[in-house]
């Protein structure tokens, strides 16, 4: 690991400016998170008065539950939907941007706010776009003779909270791909032209496949975001129904833990979720090393 | 510009807009919503364009708050989302620039141990351990308090590994040269490095602030009584009742006056915005 050729010479000052942040992690973060690797081996009765040690039992319990399972599904729709729609709406509005010499700042401006809006607030605004009765897309949807209600229809639903959660991502994936375009050399471009490539054929054959880091980049974080952090987007507005359908993994550790108060599942689905972040953080740090460079 | 198509560059243009637009829309309903007395909402469409309650929704929710729904004034709320942005960004920027000033100006056993143990805090989001993360908070006391609120928030290996990738670019001539003068380390980080990380801790402190402002899951579970409640999370004690009463004007006011400090830094800082948020996911 990288240092300085020459450092200070101290014993006992690193340690002390190490402190702070080592105890923050240790107890709020390997401690909880190895208590739950505990937990999930372990099950507690009704009254919480004695634990045994029961082995795999919560994780074979987890593969035959069917909400599990329908979770599971759930989350394999979602978090590709949204990762699809945000990060190709990114693209889009990027490389739109990039082909304008003027006013392109003004765009940039009124396309980037988004992001600080909380998820929870994000939901809330198009649950209440969407409310099957006062909501203006409903009345759209009912011209031409949709009857939309997210309170009943499971796939209602899911639209819902896919575009719910995908809005302020939005900005954020059009941030990176401005950032990604601007770094291609316009020699590049250039040489296209002159060979007589169009600006669509200049598209897909040069640009497009230069932006393939970002763009596996954006998937891998689209998708990490879309799996863990859109819980403030599916408790404000659906909580998981109609029926289940919208009933994503982080959101079901949550309501089988708080409010269902079976410990020794939720902390398997925990444990199960940890597996799932290590895997794509892993992913990430072997694409940051052979990281393309022109 | 290297060929001239005006007609994709009205394209361009068109494209552009309606994702403005659509970017923008529901924020626009939003505002609207709260211009409107209650009756507005009871059937019909929602309103396309302003009323005249704005004032009275904004007074009588940021001074009585909604008393239907057990909801506290948002004044306090909108305190209580400030203190704990303001400790969260402030608190993760003083505790990992020193970690990384330790890891990348020192030499010391077990150096690479902290290194790891401060990485696999990227695994582990708040989400995944949330009840073993709770049931520490609660046997410290720590419940519905600021200390609870923020301080299980602050440890973050993103912004140490901002730092230790900027202090690893700053020439060692510096440091060797500070020293000849007989600068000790913390003369040194105070007065020299501290100086140099001015603009990486500006953009790290938006990005942590809008972080820290938008915690909703978190600030769900810590806090049992409304004194502590933050706006971000107040918001879903006021939508639980607007499906039994439609209060949608009261809703839409709480989500505009929850969304804008974040939104204002935003556009103030645009600038190191972007550095921030580009940088801290390197």
């Amino acid at each position: 690991m990288q240092t300085k050729r020459t450092v200070f010479g101290n014993r006992l000052l690193p340690y002390a400016l190490l402190l702070p942040q080592l105890a923050v992690t240790v107890v709020f973060f390997l401690w909880p998170a190895a208590q739950a690797v505990l937990q999930s081996f372990q099950r507690e009765d009704a009254f919480g008065l004695s634990t045994t040690w029961v082995g795999l039992t919560n994780y074979a319990d987890l593969l035959s539950d069917p909400t599990y399972l329908n979770s599971l599904k759930v989350t394999a729709i979602f978090a590709p939907a949204v990762t699809l729609l945000s990060v190709g709406l990114g693209l889009i509005f990027a490389a739109s941007l990039d082909r304008l010499a003027r006013g392109s700042r003004v765009y940039a401006a009124l396309l980037v706010w988004p992001y600080a809006v909380a998820p929870a607030i994000g939901g809330i605004m198009w649950w209440f776009l969407f409310n099957p009765t006062i909501g203006l897309l409903p009345y759209l949807l009912a011209m031409v003779g949709y009857r939309w209600d997210h309170a009943l229809q499971p796939t209602d639903a899911m639209i819902l909270v896919v575009i719910a959660a995908s809005w302020k991502q939005v900005s954020y994936n059009f941030l990176f791909f401005m950032a990604g375009l601007q770094a291609i050399p316009k020699s590049m471009i250039e040489a296209a032209a002159i060979d007589g490539a169009g600006p669509v054929k200049r598209f897909f054959t040069i640009v497009f496949p230069l932006l393939s880091p970002t763009t596996f980049f954006l998937a891998v974080i689209n998708l990490v975001y879309a799996m863990f952090d859109t819980f403030p987007v599916i408790h404000a507005t659906t909580g998981g129904n109609p029926a289940q359908s919208t009933n994503i993994l982080v959101y079901k550790v949550f309501v089988d833990g708080f409010i269902g108060l079976n410990l020794g599942s939720s902390a398997a689905q925990s444990v199960v979720l940890m597996a799932i972040v290590v895997a794509l953080t892993v992913i990430q740090f072997k694409w940051v090393e052979r990281k393309v460079t022109y | 510009m290297i060929d001239r198509h005006p007609w994709l560059d009205a394209l361009a243009h068109v494209v552009l807009i309606v994702g403005v637009l659509i970017v923008a829309f529901p924020v626009y309903v939003a505002v609207i919503a709260s211009t409107h007395g209650p009756n507005d909402f009871m059937s019909g469409l929602i309103p396309l364009l302003p009323g005249h309650e704005m004032v009275a929704n904004y007074r009588s929710m940021l001074t009585d708050g909604l008393s239907s729904s057990g909801a506290p004034p948002l004044g306090g709320m909108l305190w209580n989302s400030l203190v704990m942005a303001l400790s969260i960004a402030f608190g993760k920027i003083a505790i990992s620039i020193l970690s990384a000033y330790a890891i990348v100006y020192f030499r010391f056993p077990f150096r690479a141990v902290a290194f790891w143990m401060i990485f696999v805090t990227l695994m582990l989001p708040v989400e995944v351990r949330i009840v073993p993360t709770f049931k520490v908070v609660a046997d410290l006391g720590l419940l519905d308090s600021y200390a609870g609120l923020t301080i299980p928030l602050i440890a973050s290996a993103t912004a140490t590994f901002l730092f230790r990738q900027f202090f690893l670019t700053v020439p060692d001539e510096l440091m060797e040269a500070a020293r000849i003068d007989g600068a000790g380390p913390l003369k040194f980080f105070r007065d020299i490095l501290l100086p140099l990380s001015r603009t990486n801790i500006a953009a790290l402190f938006v990005i942590l602030f809008i972080y820290g402002w938008n915690q909703y899951l978190w600030p769900l579970m810590v806090t049992t009584t409304s004194q502590h409640y933050t706006i971000v999370m107040g918001i879903k004690r006021m939508s639980d009742v607007a499906d039994a009463l439609p209060q949608w004007n009261v809703v839409m006011t709480t989500a505009v006056l929850a969304m804008l400090p974040p939104v204002i830094v935003v556009v103030a800082m645009q600038r190191l915005f972007v550095k921030g948020l580009i940088e801290t996911e390197k």
